[in-house]
């Protein structure tokens, strides 16, 4: 099978002024007749043959055909696809709320070392070194977020809120307090209204203030004896700091309730400012986002979760703790007194967390407060380059530009032509038509005067324009609405 | 390369003139006044946390994982060590795979979705369901999420779930805290030498289940019989039929769809990733009719503007980012990566490959459980039954000391009881296995 590297068209032009020094996006297009690269299935396949099965007849399955890649076809299928993908390493990301970082390439070795690379029910004495860098983990986050006490175990930021939702009612009805309600902003990521709501708890929605931060006559009028729990980003999602954090907490602990602390956002606060000190009582971190260990097309992630003293003893079972003494080992396994149980099968996304470990003592004190200061410099930079109107203020790590009359999602496709990856679009919905824009640290001036520039070029052009971009991409503007309407979630479904 | 040891992070490319010009623009003196904190809850304190070098990191990893012992695992019970192409590392760390987001711009992401597309096609050929996501963390939260599953799409008013009395712990747990918020209560159903005792759970089957949980191959390596009666059962107490296994497992075994399994979970990772201290993939496949239920994400077809064949994350509308409280599941950052790693090493075996792999286990387990039965001091296996991969063997000494003693000759296997060890053969070769059964010898007498 064989295909060109592009169909052979030169990319039509574009109102963009390909003469500065602005991006010049061209993904690879790889094509076999009408189609892009061909699915592994259009390929090879090859069949299962059960006449010399081991096990009787009643036993096994009657055939089975898949697709088969000898190793040279497999390289140019995945070679292939990659060249279709754009990576924080093809180019900038500002993705609002996901912090898109660069990923140090050695972080990736130390992964991959083999020494590492172990069944999770090896005997403990066996295990000192993978227990050493988990123990170092949770003490470097127990440090940074101004906690006490920090499990690995939840494998994603979502799973971290899970896990901090059980520690919360565990240790509510531990005190004999039967708490129902769970206070989430309006503005918080979605998969705070799902935690709370998987754990068995009612979702009270705050109202945000005309200032984009918490309401606090909202916030007094929601809480009461049933508040389990506050959810709160801090900054929030619109980049702000929420200022009456300190007011908040008092309010929240008045009540008898807790306050839990989403780490998506922790990046803006590195070294600035620690939710413990501001009186959180629990917090995930996500670790892929704010120390850099790469979001692999949508995962692994990790989420640990952070607690103070008083929650220590309900968190997952088990805790990695130094050994005594008068043990021959360094670090053993403990289960908190009043453990909520397991989160995970085993210990969560090791290979995340070893990078996450490795990135952490890269930077160390300095390094971590840096990376805040300048992720904080680019966003306030950026957002007073671009044309389109940018409410609230000031602003944290991101920032919520207005696309105005246009059409977020079209603005968004027709940014791809300019060579650089688009905002998180239409959230939160407090903007209309909202452009959620986080450069991180990691971009510097040239490149950030270049995303201006393609947010600029935009908002000056037509609708007409706009609504049929991109251009410059693998594929036009895909249907979305066709895919949910004409389901066809495998390959079977193309051959009907 | 940014050799830079300076004050700052190396991963910004700042210079100080650059610095200066960009605040100027903002209007600020400095980056501090950039925060807007608090200042009684600013942080003006340290961490306490050093620099190092790339170098200085890397060898100081490299003694610390030193540490662990270099040991031959027969290890199982749901991890399991094929071993994995090169090709499979190389390609799936190409940094346009790796250091890329969600797909939430398609049009830039093709290559990323045409594979989570394939390996959601993969799942449906060995499963026959007419789904599968595109993964979820692990087998325990996978089996969680089906049980959520269970209690959004039966009608019924009942509440219990029936899961085997033999099941990792892991699992166990996490299913618990999957339902606390639920009105559903987990029960177990007895074994029978190692498989559903089908009469017993015949009996534990009543209009209140709403779900039948079995694994085959079980936790402790025997091959289910009689899944078919199993399906029965459960289908008619109208309860989802919920099988845990494994794509290895899938290309040799009875097809679940054709036993009437309605979801299948279970762990994928047994391609594509090497032992990962417990990191996983979880699989999870379903009826069709189930698709506006399912957890996690979902690829489909589409075209583009150019009447092209593309692909896109579709339902979206269930997910917690539109649903909110009311999604199907909490799930975001998912597995993905490790899912296009699986779908790698599985088209690169083929069907034939993948069967070959699971005939061989089944061939290597017999063949050692007949070695170590001819030990002294050991009896196996435990379980009369066909074994895929592992089996449990009886030992007349303490199963903890011979462990123990297994350690320090160089061995890994599970004690799970007094007198039981469990033993797996995927991942060790011929002459690894040959020096076990010398070493079990001396230990075990």
């Amino acid at each position: 099978m064989s295909g060109d590297a592009t169909d052979g068209e030169a990319p039509e032009g574009t109102d963009a002024d390909r003469s500065d020094d602005g991006f010049h996006f061209d993904q690879a297009r790889w094509s076999d007749g009408d189609r892009h690269e061909p699915l592994s299935s259009e390929k090879h396949t090859s069949e299962a043959d059960y006449d010399d099965s081991p096990l009787p007849d009643d036993l096994t399955r009657d055939g089975l055909e898949l697709p088969k890649l000898e190793e040279p076809e497999l390289a140019r299928h995945y070679t292939r696809l990659s060249e279709m993908n754009y990576g924080i390493d093809s180019g900038p990301y500002p993705l609002g709320s996901c912090t898109m970082k660069y990923n140090p390439k050695f972080t990736e070795d130390v992964a991959a070392d083999p020494n590492g690379l172990v069944h999770p029910d090896r005997p403990v004495e066996t295990v000192q070194g993978t227990l050493s860098v988990l123990h170092g983990l949770q003490d470097y986050l127990a440090r940074i977020g101004g906690m006490d006490a920090v499990t690995l175990q939840p494998p994603a930021g979502a799973a971290g809120e899970f896990a901090g939702v059980l520690v919360a009612d565990a240790y509510h009805e531990h005190n004999g307090d039967d708490r129902s309600e769970i206070i989430v902003p309006e503005s918080a990521h979605g998969t705070n209204f799902a935690s709370a709501a998987l754990a068995g708890f009612d979702v009270v929605s705050l109202p945000g203030g005309d200032d984009g931060r918490v309401d606090l006559d909202a916030l007094d009028a929601a809480l009461s004896d049933d508040t389990a729990l506050l959810m709160l980003t801090n900054p929030n999602t619109l980049g702000l700091f929420e200022r009456d954090i300190e007011e908040i907490a008092d309010m929240v602990h008045d009540a008898g309730g807790l306050l839990y602390y989403d780490g998506a956002n922790l990046n803006a606060l590195l070294g600035r400012g620690r939710p413990g000190d501001m009186g959180f009582d629990l917090m995930h971190y996500n670790v892929h986002k704010t120390f850099a260990t790469p979001h692999g097309g949508g995962g692994p992630g990790a989420g640990p979760v952070g607690v103070t003293d008083e929650l220590a003893p309900f968190l997952p079972d088990p805790q990695v703790v130094e050994a005594p003494d008068e043990r021959s080992l360094s670090y053993e396994f403990e289960t908190p007194e009043h453990s909520i149980g397991k989160v995970h099968g085993q210990y969560g996304n090791w290979l995340v967390l070893a990078k996450a470990y490795a990135y952490i003592a890269r930077l160390g004190d300095d390094g971590l407060s840096d990376s805040s200061a300048k992720a904080v410099l680019n966003a306030n930079y950026l957002a007073s380059q671009i044309e389109y109107e940018v409410p609230y203020g000031p602003f944290h790590h991101e920032f919520v530009a207005s696309a105005g009359d246009q059409d977020a999602a079209d603005v968004a496709k027709r940014m791809l032509d300019y060579g650089v990856h688009p905002p998180t679009t239409k959230w939160p919905e407090i903007v209309s038509e909202a452009l959620m824009t986080e450069p991180t640290e990691i971009e510097g001036k040239r490149t950030l005067d270049q995303l201006a520039r393609a947010f600029n070029a935009v908002a000056g052009e037509s609708d007409d324009t706009i609504e049929s971009a991109p251009e410059r991409t693998t594929a036009a503007r895909i249907d979305q609405t066709e895919a949910a309407r004409d389901l066809r979630l495998s390959w079977h479904a193309l051959e009907d | 390369m940014n050799g830079r040891e300076t004050a700052g992070t190396p991963y910004a490319p700042h210079g100080d003139a650059e610095t200066r010009t960009m605040l100027d623009a903002v209007g600020v003196d400095s980056e501090e006044a950039l925060f807007d904190i608090p200042e009684d809850v600013r942080f003006d304190g340290d961490f306490g946390i050093d620099s190092r070098t790339e170098r200085e990191i890397r060898a100081e990893m490299a003694d610390e994982l030193a540490r662990n012992r270099d040991l031959v695992e027969l290890l199982g019970r749901g991890h399991y060590d094929y071993y994995v192409p090169s090709v499979v590392d190389h390609l799936a760390d190409r940094s346009e795979f790796l250091t890329s987001y969600t797909q939430y711009q398609p049009e830039v992401t093709q290559g990323f979705l045409q594979a989570l597309f394939e390996y959601q096609s993969l799942l449906v050929e060995l499963t026959g369901l007419g789904i599968a996501n595109c993964s979820m963390y692990d087998a325990a939260t996978a089996l969680g999420e089906a049980a959520t599953l269970a209690e959004r799409v039966r009608q019924t008013s009942g509440s219990r779930v029936l899961v085997p009395e033999h099941l990792a712990d892991g699992r166990r747990e996490v299913l618990a805290n999957y339902v606390a918020g639920t009105d559903l209560v987990v029960e177990s159903y007895a074994m029978d030498d190692g498989v559903a005792d089908v009469d017993a759970l015949g009996e534990a089957v009543d209009d209140e289940t709403v779900m039948v949980y079995a694994e085959t191959p079980t936790v402790r390596g025997c091959i289910e019989e009689d899944l078919d009666a199993v399906g029965d059962l459960a289908d008619d107490a109208d309860a989802l039929f919920v099988l845990g296994s494994d794509p290895v497992a899938l290309a040799l075994l009875e097809e679940p769809a054709s036993a009437g399994a309605d979801v299948v979970v279970g762990s994928a990772s047994a391609l594509g990733l090497p032992q990962s201290y417990g990191m996983d993939l979880g699989l999870f496949a379903c009826r069709e009719d189930f698709v506006r239920q399912v957890p996690g994400r979902l690829v489909g077809a589409s075209t583009d503007a150019d009447g092209r064949r593309t692909y896109t994350l579709t339902l979206q509308t269930r997910e917690q980012h539109i649903r909110r409280e009311r999604a199907t599941s909490n799930i975001c950052t998912n597995q993905a990566w490790v899912a296009l790693r699986a779908a790698m090493h599985a088209t690169g075996l083929g069907a034939d490959g993948l069967a070959d792999l699971a005939k061989r286990d089944v061939a290597d387990a017999r063949d050692l459980a007949d070695r170590v039965h001819d030990v002294r001091g050991v009896q196996a296996p435990v379980h009369d039954r066909h074994h895929l991969r592992e089996f449990v063997a009886h030992t007349d000494q303490p199963a903890p000391a011979v462990v123990d003693d297994l350690a320090d000759e160089g061995f890994a296997v599970h004690a799970i009881g007094e007198h039981h060890v469990q033993i797996c053969t995927t991942g060790t070769t011929d002459a690894e296995r040959d020096d076990f059964v010398d070493a079990l010898a001396e230990v075990a007498r």
